[in-house]
């Protein structure tokens, strides 16, 4: 019984029918990536609905009140009839719109969100894809989530929107920068860019240790690539109305909303597999009888309480600040880090460890 | 069998969609975008070639990595001379940057 | 991946790259054309991961996709003036265009029948991105931190010439 767990039983359980029933090699490939997909999605839209509460919640904790608690015990039921409230809505498509691309960025948002999710680790042994270019996977779907943003600001026809979409381009166009750099260390010290390589590397020290710089820079620059806590400025609700979401309503708005929670599981999750072990234990704590996958999430949502707690602690920060930090603080930083990663890594082999 | 002519006819076709937009396009941006649509069609046959030809030896994936960094700095520098110019003019029409002296 | 799911992958990522970057080229309205250019990138990063040029199709979707289509998205919203839907029009040399670009396509089918290409390799490189790396350090390492200074004195120009001019008093 090496650590085999539920998942994994459940995945060979289904190629060993697939092939006791006779299906070609790329039936059964095909079968299963479509398994892998669906689990992801039922992974991305619980969590979606777990954590749309979890915000609320959390808002009404650091600003000392109750939040939503109406429907259910504590409240717990508020986002599904939410849900249903925005499915119910009139789809409203305004008159002066750019009709195709108004409508194809709602989706589209999408579309990277669940991408990413190929290349997780979620447990041992359950990733979709563990391509040999993993992190590098990562970071360029990621690096596409700006179209919608730009798709939504312009063919809103507002310039409202405009404005919001055009923001957003420039600050996540500037934060990727930092974001890729920060992790470059984690591949330095792993020599490997696959997913699995760099959990494997992490099973006595996390890299959030030698590596607690980049961590920090991840840390910021996730924040300013999910357009959340102190950088929301393509939303910013006193200057711009509500940014690229100005038009829209009904379920289209809440897709933006969904997709916005895929992203951040999404971050928090490459945070842990890069920083903080991945599916590992926590060191010394190996001997509970605790699946791989429970570590996993465990950790996850360790990081999304720490983005709600900035999220909602600290105030807006004005767009000329956001850039300056970005430039002039966060891309040198991740450069030096860069550096003396390299430089340590040289000592370490020149003492011969 | 999909073999290494099918990539390099792809790689043609791109080529002339590129180039015929690079000649009848009025608006310097637009003949931006068929440039890079012509980048990429080489790029296609570099990747190809290194694929069927010279596969222990990738260097097609090489300059194919080359022509990007290069593509990427053409477009930087592209698009501020175009929005320079549309400053200066208010209009990003090639026609019209037919002056000699600034 | 057998032959079947590789002919059909090879035709509809063909089949997206050539039709959307025919709409680049013929869509009346600039900002559509920009977001097909991005459509026609990913379809170009399609035909990457059929030739096993994994990294290559990564850095494809960041720089194409992720960057360089945006930027253009970009420099068109921004250097927008009058109707948007009749943005992009042709010039007047349309027909002599078309007549070159068939004598174009012409000469590089024909040229592609007759050639003699020698022995085809069966399979792709295993491991590109390490024999990737390798290259790059060592046979190709000048050029490498060539592109390097190129790409800094690019943005740097960049930034230069599209800065706004302060009237002087």
């Amino acid at each position: 019984m090496e650590n085999i767990n539920l998942f994994v039983l459940l995945a060979n359980w289904l190629r060993q029918w697939l092939e006791g029933v006779g299906a070609s090699p790329d039936v059964i490939e095909v079968v299963m990536d479509v398994f892998g997909t669906v689990g992801a999605l039922v992974f991305i839209l619980l969590n979606a609905l777990i954590l749309v509460l979890l915000e609320r919640k959390a808002a009404a904790f650091f600003q000392q009140r109750y939040g939503p608690n109406r429907w259910g015990p504590k409240g717990v039921f508020q986002t599904i009839f939410d849900s249903l409230k925005l499915l119910s809505k009139e789809d409203i498509i305004p008159k002066a719109v750019d009709k195709w691309v108004f409508k194809i960025a709602a989706y589209l948002i999408f579309i990277p969100a669940i991408l990413v999710f190929a290349v997780i680790p979620f447990g041992e042994g359950m990733i979709i894809s563990d391509l040999n270019i993993g992190i590098f996977y990562f970071v360029a779907v990621a690096s596409t989530a700006t179209l919608a943003f730009l798709m939504a600001g312009w063919g809103s026809n507002n310039k409202y929107s405009l404005i919001g979409g055009m923001r957003s381009v420039a600050q996540m166009v500037s934060y990727e920068i930092p974001l890729v750099f920060s992790l470059v260390g984690v591949v330095m010290l792993t020599g490997s860019m696959k997913m699995s390589a760099i959990v494997a590397a992490q099973t006595k020290v996390w890299f959030i240790l030698p590596q607690f710089l980049a961590f920090l820079v991840y840390f910021i620059a996730g924040h300013a690539e999910l357009n959340r806590g102190p950088f929301d400025m393509p939303e910013g609700e006193q200057e711009i109305v509500a940014g690229p979401y100005t038009e829209y309503s009904g379920m289209r708005w809440a897709l933006f909303f969904l997709a916005e929670y895929a992203n951040l599981v999404a971050v928090c999750s490459i945070a842990t597999t890069m920083f903080l072990g991945g599916w590992n234990p926590i060191p010394g704590l190996g001997f509970l009888p605790i699946p791989t996958y429970v570590w996993f999430v465990l950790k996850v949502y360790f990081m999304i309480m720490l983005f709600m707690w900035t999220r909602w602690t600290f105030p807006r920060v004005r767009i000329d600040h956001l850039m300056h930090f970005g430039w002039k603080v966060l891309i040198p930083v991740s450069l030096v880090n860069i550096l003396v990663t390299g430089i340590g890594i040289k000592i370490y082999q020149w003492m011969g460890w | 069998m999909i073999g290494l002519g099918h990539f390099l006819v792809l790689g043609a076709l791109l080529f002339c969609i590129g180039l015929y937009g690079a000649l009848t396009k009025r608006n310097a941006v637009a003949v931006l975008m068929s440039i890079e649509l012509m980048l990429n069609a080489v790029n296609i046959n570099l990747v190809a070639f290194s694929r069927y030809l010279t596969p222990d030896y990738i260097a097609g994936q090489v300059f194919a990595v080359f022509t990007i960094i290069v593509a990427a700095a053409e477009v930087a520098v592209g698009l501020a001379i175009v929005i320079a110019i549309y400053r200066d003019r208010l209009s990003v029409e090639l026609d019209d940057f037919d002056w000699l002296k600034w | 991946m057998s032959d079947a799911v590789f002919t059909v992958a090879f035709y509809v990522f063909s089949a997206v790259t050539v039709l959307a970057a025919l709409g680049v080229v013929l869509k009346k309205n600039l900002v559509h054309s920009a977001l097909l250019l991005i459509l026609a990138f990913v379809g170009v990063a399609g035909i990457y991961v059929l030739l096993q040029a994994d990294f290559i199709a990564a850095v494809q979707i960041l720089v194409y996709a992720g960057a360089v289509a945006i930027l253009v998205a970009f420099g068109v919203m921004l250097t927008k003036r009058g109707d948007i839907r009749e943005s992009n029009l042709a010039n007047r040399q349309k027909w002599p265009a078309l007549f070159v670009v068939a004598g174009v396509f012409a000469v590089i089918y024909a040229l592609l029948g007759q050639t003699n290409w020698g022995p085809l390799a069966a399979a792709g490189p295993e491991d590109s991105v390490g024999i990737l790396a390798t290259l790059m350090l060592t046979d190709f390492v000048v050029p490498f931190e060539t592109a390097a200074i190129l790409l800094t004195v690019a943005m740097l120009g960049a930034i230069v010439i599209a800065k706004e001019v302060k009237n002087s008093k």
